[in-house]
């Protein structure tokens, strides 16, 4: 019998589906479109200069890359350096130590970190952060230390967030089993509970390195734009998402500075496509032997 | 007291003061944006038109833009997030199909902004010719969305309980009627936190919409037009401290960046109130 609520519950079916493939097709399209106008300038560009060489003079064509991948992979590292360790340390005082309301209260705080929009975080590192280094370290103040230290708070919700989740699902009879035995609070934390918790944990930290990888407008604020290896900890210099931002307004579309451009933003694909498989591979490994 | 009670006493303290460290980098962040910019947010700055050249604009077409991006970006992304979000929740069945779809809702979600914006610019600005629009804007940013409605709705929808379904199956209900009638109404709450979410990501995004939407903001206030360009609050603060020529460049964005985190907020609490009511309600019955 072909009533109305079978037809309907037909057509619901496969607008569902359809909307499901929708999202499977905009990944496709988006690899497409970027990974073509990219690769096309290699019709140009040597690959080799492009991946290796730190010239970039798009004018006298020069199209040598490395300076931004430098750029972006620096103050990502910094920014791991500093928000890693207070991240997982405000995950375990989160999960273990804190007492409710403070728990609370440091949700809170996680949800407003997120909710500062990221052009505002570029604002303040270039309103604050920028003068402080330069009256501290003396150069240009802008830099690497800077955007590192901005991308370390931008990311502390993603490392805490998951890292408390980790720790908290860490079955109770392993950590019950440890202070049985008289092992004190830190010591079950260091010596159970962050074993058991660290594929997790560490899925967690390479979330936040894709984040921070692909991060444009606060980097862009207080890098310096300056296109050349990175000089030092507080001069100028550039990565891969402020090269785009600054130089795509001003080229041609189809010229090779434009698709070169373009190769980095497929560079960005391309890596947090690789994060996302590691993420898989971390997290299937298992928990604690 | 032995060494390893000296250390745990160690740790505690250092634990306090990682949270308590974290808590006074945010109260510094929000004193330094709100004390800098209060003083410039006057009526006049929410109302009155920007100027390119002169001092003394206001972000009044920002302010509307911004809500206006945001709005028809879930208009575009929340029936296509919801329906894939529904789709893996009730219909999926273990496969190749599933494993790629819960595939790309990940790469979706890890894509960085900018790229989106590029990927946006070449379809909108250059394929179709519109040029730097609302409209190409607002379809770039509805990417954005996706991933997180998608994730969303269908975790809310595998947490409602299984008995809900059997009922309703058992009655003689289709699946459709199932899940819209018995499933889906359950889930609400939590698919409007997740559109809370993803309201407060697009209402402060900037990479996606400099080269979709553009930087420059009608001269109408509350002008409809989808083939405008739209400038909104965020891409106005970067805008006037990377490119623009306003000499208050300083006092605006140090204003804007006030008025975005306000919004922000605003819109948070304006949505998780009344869902935070219901629920003490449904449980209160």
């Amino acid at each position: 019998m072909l009533n109305r609520a079978y037809v309907s519950d037909k057509a619901a079916r496969y607008l569902l589906w359809a909307s499901a493939a929708a999202v499977t097709l905009t990944i496709v399209a988006i690899l497409i479109f970027v990974g073509k106008e990219g690769l096309l300038t290699f019709a140009d560009v040597n690959p080799f200069a492009f991946f290796f060489s730190p010239e970039w003079d798009p004018p006298q064509g020069h199209f040598g890359a490395l300076p931004f991948f430098v750029g972006s992979i620096t103050a990502t590292l910094i920014a791991l350096l500093l928000g890693g360790p207070l991240g997982l340390a405000c995950a375990i005082f989160m999960a273990k130590v804190s007492p409710g309301w403070m728990r609370s209260v440091m949700r809170q705080a996680s949800n407003l970190f997120v909710g500062i929009p990221s052009v505002v975080y570029g604002y303040i590192g270039m309103t604050v952060l920028v003068p402080w280094s330069r009256e501290t370290f003396g150069g240009q103040g802008v830099g690497v230390l800077v955007a590192g230290m901005i991308l370390a708070v931008m990311i502390l919700p993603t490392i805490t967030t998951v890292a408390e989740d980790a720790i908290r699902d860490v079955p109770g009879p392993l950590e019950e089993g440890a202070l049985g035995l008289g092992a004190t609070r830190w010591q079950t934390i260091w010596g159970v509970l962050l074993p058991a918790a660290r594929p997790r944990i560490l899925a967690g930290v390479i979330l936040a390195f894709a984040r921070a990888f692909g991060e444009t407008t606060a980097v862009q604020m207080v890098i310096g734009n300056a296109p050349r290896l990175v000089p030092g900890l507080t001069s100028g210099t550039s990565t891969l998402t402020s090269q785009i931002i600054m130089e795509m307004g001003q080229t041609p579309p189809g010229s090779p500075w434009n698709r070169a451009l373009f190769m980095m933003a497929f560079g960005l694909v391309v890596n947090s496509m690789l994060m996302i498989l590691l993420v898989r591979w971390v997290s299937n490994r298992g928990v604690a032997k | 007291m032995s060494r390893a009670r000296v250390f745990d006493r160690l740790a505690t303290l250092l634990l306090w003061a990682a949270g308590l460290g974290t808590l006074v980098i945010l109260a510094a962040f929000l004193i330094r944006i709100l004390g800098q910019g209060l003083p410039y947010i006057t009526w006049d700055f929410l109302t009155t038109r920007s100027q390119a050249m002169k001092a003394g604009g206001g972000v009044g077409s920002q302010l509307f833009n911004t809500f206006y991006l945001t709005g028809l970006s879930l208009l575009f992304s929340l029936p296509i997030g919801v329906g894939a979000g529904v789709y893996m929740a009730e219909y999926a069945k273990p496969g190749r199909f599933t494993d790629l779809v819960r595939l790309s809702v990940e790469a979706l979600a890890s894509v960085p902004s900018i790229v989106l914006g590029l990927f946006g610019m070449i379809l909108f600005v250059n394929t179709m010719g519109w040029g730097f629009t609302i409209i190409g804007g607002a379809l770039t940013l509805s990417l954005l969305n996706l991933p997180t409605l998608v994730r969303v709705t269908e975790e809310t929808m595998r947490s409602v309980p299984a008995i809900y379904r059997e009922g309703s199956l058992a009655l003689g209900a289709t699946r459709w009627q199932t899940v819209s009638k018995a499933v889906l109404p359950s889930a609400l709450p939590g698919i409007l936190t997740g559109v809370t979410l993803v309201a407060g990501r697009a209402i402060g995004e900037t990479a996606i919409l400099i080269y979709t939407a553009g930087v420059t903001a009608s001269r109408h206030m509350g002008d409809l037009n989808l083939f405008n360009a739209g400038e909104t609050l965020a891409v106005r603060i970067w805008y006037v401290k990377s490119e623009g020529l306003v000499p208050d460049a300083d006092a605006i964005a140090a204003g804007t960046s006030a008025l975005l985190l306000i919004v922000v907020l605003v819109f948070n609490l304006a949505l998780a109130l009344p869902l935070y009511l219901w629920q003490k309600k449904r449980m209160g019955r």
